[in-house]
């Protein structure tokens, strides 16, 4: 019974601080996408919002203006992809694929001439987004461990299904969610109906940058303490693969993550307890990842004008 | 308009790309140049590569004959690639940093004979002529960072996360183990092997669980992933211990010690014997009596009655007393398999 439990606070335990930074880039890449522009360039933005996050908190001890400014780094690759591609027109993939190598190359150079090192100095405790009810539960007994398992989690834990609520609100209780979604549906129908798609999508995209800066900057400000180059592996493409699971829906989304994570929990309980092959193990996220992919990606609408360029009719 | 200014950003891009190599300083010939090339980790991995590369700015700074240069591999293919480009320049010797280097060490080794290799961490390339592999005994620093792990646990519950398992891998946790078991024989030893050198989160939900579970002191040997392990030890208040180099800037209140691979003492010794002529090829074991490996200097944390038996396991491991084993099979209770 007491092994039951304990293993249910850790499963429940990793299935947050995995979900946690997925979560905000997916919302960050449901932005981009629901209005019309993809998104691969989420890894580099999450890089950028992972570095700044770390820096800014070291040198001004809050741990609440690092979020943010990675939030804005994050937005400030953001507009360079909406630039390229809303601006300019370039082709999408490209342009992410650039920002995906642009940004952990400016990043690193950054370390490099700020630090002498690609590492960015540890954060102390005090400069680290904190944990929410953190010493409230009486960790000696059992039940208090789960609930500290459980619920003495990172504030950006908390934050990021406050976000999710936001973004849903946004995009299906507002006007300005149903241009952003009209714009990835039919740009030039929104246009003759006096939208401005090219600021619309601009914005989006920035937005997106934003929130997948947040993401980032969750890697490196609560599961670890410092920035190091493989701070972010992956987790943005991930994120993106959860979007496409969850419809481009910001709650399929949340689902998309917490069923990422819950795989990723399971890995790490899995293999303490041995006995099974750890590499099999390992392979279960990605694998439930692209099972779940196969089977449900095939009734998922994708917004019409997703990936097209839209050129204003003069 | 437009497309011009689109060409140009894609063009500033290209070049952004082009721009990381890095350049070399000087071409003068009477120079030993000594190249590394780097595992994926990366020149900055606060491990293997940074201590490596330390040691030979050192040497360099030391001793202006040496010329020093590293290549970074940021794929497996780049290794081949990178230890090419060295031979090609003429490099007198060329380090290769760590065992996922050695099928490309040995593919270069055999095509070019005349060209001097050391490769770290890897001794399957002892039978060719021109490669002298260094091996650290890291299951001696180990034993020594178990030995202080079994003084402090109060829960007599220690926990250890590996990065891969591997037979080098593994001597970090079978020596680990013995060391915890020699000083504290009923100790439950928590395992787990994250297959994955740069997965922090997955060392931080690890340690939480071995916490959970009871444990109040964690080594690692992870890499990365030990980043999540040792700031997991750090918010809940139980003793980190670190690994290759002295980790206690980390979390300077929870990291209790680390233990140390020298690899800067031996990448500067295999340079040193290339410009005196007597470089020699095979196997160069680096362990406790060559200070080759040991424990971290930063000892604030460890009580002299504790430093007193870690220094009487370094006499008994250096007058042979002690043999600390080196493969799984020895140690029953190390759990972790392929």
């Amino acid at each position: 019974m007491t092994n039951i439990v304990n293993n249910l606070g850790i499963i429940i335990y990793a299935t947050l601080i995995y979900m946690t930074p997925l979560t905000y880039a997916a919302l960050g890449s449901c932005f981009s996408e629901v209005s019309g522009v993809v998104n691969i360039g989420i890894e580099g933005m999450m890089t950028a919002g992972a570095f700044t996050g770390t820096v800014v908190a070291y040198f001004t001890g809050s741990p609440w203006i690092g979020f943010l400014c990675g939030g804005l780094a994050g937005m400030l690759f953001g507009a360079l992809h909406a630039f390229a591609t809303v601006k300019l027109g370039a082709d999408q993939t490209i342009s992410g694929t650039a920002i995906n190598m642009l940004g952990p190359g400016i990043v690193i150079m950054l370390a490099r001439v700020m630090f002498d090192s690609t590492d960015t100095i540890p954060l102390d405790a005090s400069m680290k987004i904190p944990r929410l009810f953190k010493g409230v539960f009486d960790t000696s007994t059992v039940f208090g461990r789960f609930l500290d398992n459980v619920f003495a989690n990172y504030a950006s834990t908390y934050l990021v299904f406050v976000a999710v609520i936001i973004v849903w609100f946004v995009f299906y209780k507002t006007r300005f969610g149903l241009r952003l979604r009209a714009c990835g549906e039919h740009p030039q129908a929104c246009e003759t109906l006096g939208i401005d798609v090219i600021k619309m999508r601009f914005l989006c995209v920035s937005i997106s940058g934003f929130l997948s800066g947040l993401g980032g900057a969750c890697v490196t400000m609560a599961i670890s303490n410092q920035f190091r180059p493989i701070s972010i592996v992956g987790q943005g493409f991930i994120a993106i693969a959860a979007v496409i699971f969850g419809k481009f829906r910001p709650h399929g989304a949340l689902l998309g993550c917490i069923l990422f994570g819950l795989c990723s929990g399971l890995k790490v309980v899995l293999g303490g307890s041995s006995g099974v092959n750890m590499q099999i193990l390992s392979m279960i996220p990605y694998a439930v990842t692209v099972i779940v992919l196969v089977l449900f990606v095939g009734s998922a609408h994708v917004p019409s004008a997703n990936g097209k360029p839209f050129v204003r009719t003069k | 308009m437009k497309k011009t200014v689109a060409i140009i950003l894609t063009i500033c891009m290209v070049f952004a790309l082009c721009a990381c190599g890095k350049g070399s300083a000087s071409t003068a010939s009477a120079k030993i140049k000594i190249g590394m090339v780097t595992d994926v980790g990366g020149v900055n991995d606060k491990s293997f590569n940074q201590t490596s590369w330390e040691g030979l700015q050192a040497l360099q700074a030391e001793d202006p004959s040496f010329e020093v240069k590293y290549l970074e591999s940021k794929t497996d293919a780049d290794y081949q690639t990178n230890i090419n480009t060295f031979i090609d320049e003429g490099y007198d010797l060329i380090i290769c940093v760590g065992y996922m280097l050695a099928d490309a060490t040995r593919a270069a080794a055999e095509a070019n004979p005349n060209q001097k290799f050391a490769i770290i961490d890897d001794d399957t390339c002892a039978d060719l002529p021109n490669v002298a592999c260094l091996m650290f005994a890291q299951e001696q620093a180990s034993y020594l960072v178990g030995i202080v792990a079994g003084s402090y646990t109060e829960s007599k519950t220690v926990g250890y996360v590996q990065g891969m398992v591997f037979p080098s891998m593994n001597k970090f946790g079978v020596g680990f183990i013995s060391g915890v078991l020699s000083v504290c024989p009923d100790a439950k030893i928590l395992q787990y092997n994250a297959n994955n050198f740069g997965d922090s989160a997955a060392g931080a939900a690890a340690a939480k669980d071995m916490i959970t579970k009871g444990a109040d002191v964690i080594y690692h040997a992870a890499g990365g992933t030990g980043m999540g392990v040792i700031e997991a030890c750090n918010e809940e208040g139980i003793w980190a211990i670190g690994v290759d180099t002295d980790q206690s800037n980390l979390a300077p209140d929870h990291v209790l010690t680390s233990a140390m691979k020298r690899v800067d003492t031996a990448s500067q010794d295999i340079s040193k014997s290339v410009k005196d002529g007597n470089f020699t090829a095979g196997v160069h074991l680096y362990d406790l009596s060559n200070n080759g490996v040991g424990i971290a200097p930063t000892t604030t944390h460890i009580s002299d009655e504790v430093l007193a038996k870690v220094k009487q396991a370094m006499e008994d491991i250096g007058a042979g007393k002690i043999v600390v084993p080196t493969v799984a099979e020895e140690v029953p209770e190390f759990t972790l398999a392929d």
